[in-house]
């Protein structure tokens, strides 16, 4: 049962883009294609569950052991960014058809901060390793669906007569704010 | 004259937030009210100035190939400092910002100064340029935190400007944050073209 309310309020709830603000950059980066979209969202599952069990052994059995929780920040963007280049090389040799489908985002993945976010996220909260792997898969998902949602209203926004000074950007901000305001909606069930 | 382009050029012409679109996640995560706006806005100048620096004085040290994990290295220890001063010395700032500070690291303007202008220029400038940039994200920080705070709950720094019961709860809230934005980059388009 907990787990299912992790799911939820991850997903829903407590959206990472829509109401915490984490991974803006790709959100309004990659965002203008639904397929990129896709692709994004399969790079940063991949990475986002790998690096939260990753991280979360390192604060237990290295940081927390030794009293030096001060170099949480250094030492987790250290182990992602190398994280991240890791995926990238395995990747590109055991399966390059899933390389060729998210290579280009994995780069963009060390700075986005949904995945710091999410690692630190998980020792704030005291997950166990079984509830940090379901928050980070449920949070991986709330992206994807933030992510695909908003791709799918800006192709059809292209289509639209759209007052010229709001062109871009700031009718992209506009629509994210009323998609963040449609997910206010599921306020309160968790 | 050149120094004073260089300064000036984070404010408007090339602003992190207008204009270049960097660093988005604290810039509307944290702008619920000016004061929070200003407050990361100062720690990031903070961190931008210092690695630029330090960028700047090692660059001709660090082999190309390992450049941006060390740059990274070099940033969250700047991050690492501001966290530990914040948390002594304003307890209530470090709270409202909470998971945003450490996330400095991953601020996409920090990595992309130092990338793109302490790599490759002297010391002065680099660190003319951090600070430029750096008080022109905490102008934008600034502005749209006061935005919000006087639609959303009627004041501004804390000062109560009208009752709240009129204000607009939404800007305060997640949705405000990027309708604020989005009308905000558009004004300030205007004003570019008009200029």
């Amino acid at each position: 049962m907990e787990y299912v309310l992790i799911v939820i309020s991850a997903i829903f709830v407590n959206n990472i883009v829509l109401s915490q603000f984490l991974g803006i950059c790709p959100f309004l980066g990659v965002s203008k294609k639904i397929s990129t979209g896709i692709g994004m969202t399969g790079a940063v599952t991949f990475v986002m569950v790998i690096a939260t069990i990753v991280t979360f052994f390192l604060q237990k059995a290295v940081l927390e052991p030794f009293g030096v929780g001060y170099l949480q920040t250094i030492s987790f963007i250290l182990v992602i960014a190398s994280l991240v280049q890791l995926v990238e090389i395995i990747l590109k040799k055991v399966s390059p058809p899933l390389y060729q489908a998210l290579g280009v985002f994995l780069p963009l993945i060390t700075t986005n901060c949904a995945i710091l976010g999410v690692a630190i996220m998980t020792i704030q909260k005291d997950f166990n390793i079984v509830e940090s792997v379901v928050f980070a898969i449920a949070n991986a998902i709330g992206f994807g669906l933030a992510l695909i949602t908003f791709a799918g209203i800006r192709e059809q926004l292209d289509l639209m007569d759209i007052p010229k000074g709001m062109k871009g950007t700031p009718i992209a901000l506009v629509v994210a704010g009323l998609l963040a305001l449609a997910f206010m909606g599921f306020a309160g069930i968790v | 004259m050149n120094q004073w382009n260089n300064f000036s050029k984070g404010f408007f012409k090339e602003n992190a937030v207008f204009t270049l679109l960097l660093g988005m996640c604290p810039t509307l995560g944290v702008t619920s009210s000016a004061i929070d706006g200003l407050g990361m806005g100062l720690a990031t100048t903070f961190v931008l100035v210092m690695s630029n620096l330090v960028v700047a004085l090692i660059k001709n040290f660090i082999p190309d190939k390992v450049r941006i994990p060390s740059f990274i290295v070099v940033i969250a220890t700047f991050v690492t400092i501001v966290e530990m001063t914040m948390q002594a010395y304003v307890p209530a700032l470090f709270d409202s910002l909470g998971l945003f500070i450490p996330l400095i690291v991953v601020n996409c303007l920090v990595l992309g100064r130092a990338e793109a202008f302490a790599s490759k220029n002297n010391l002065g400038s680099s660190v003319i340029d951090g600070l430029g940039m750096g008080l022109g994200f905490s102008m934008a920080l600034t502005m749209l935190g006061s935005i919000r705070e006087l639609l959303g709950s009627g004041k501004l720094f804390g000062t109560i400007i009208y009752p709240e019961d009129y204000g607009m709860l939404v800007f305060v809230l997640a949705p405000g944050a990027f309708i604020a934005l989005g009308y905000l980059i558009a004004f300030i388009n205007q004003v570019k073209k008009e200029a």
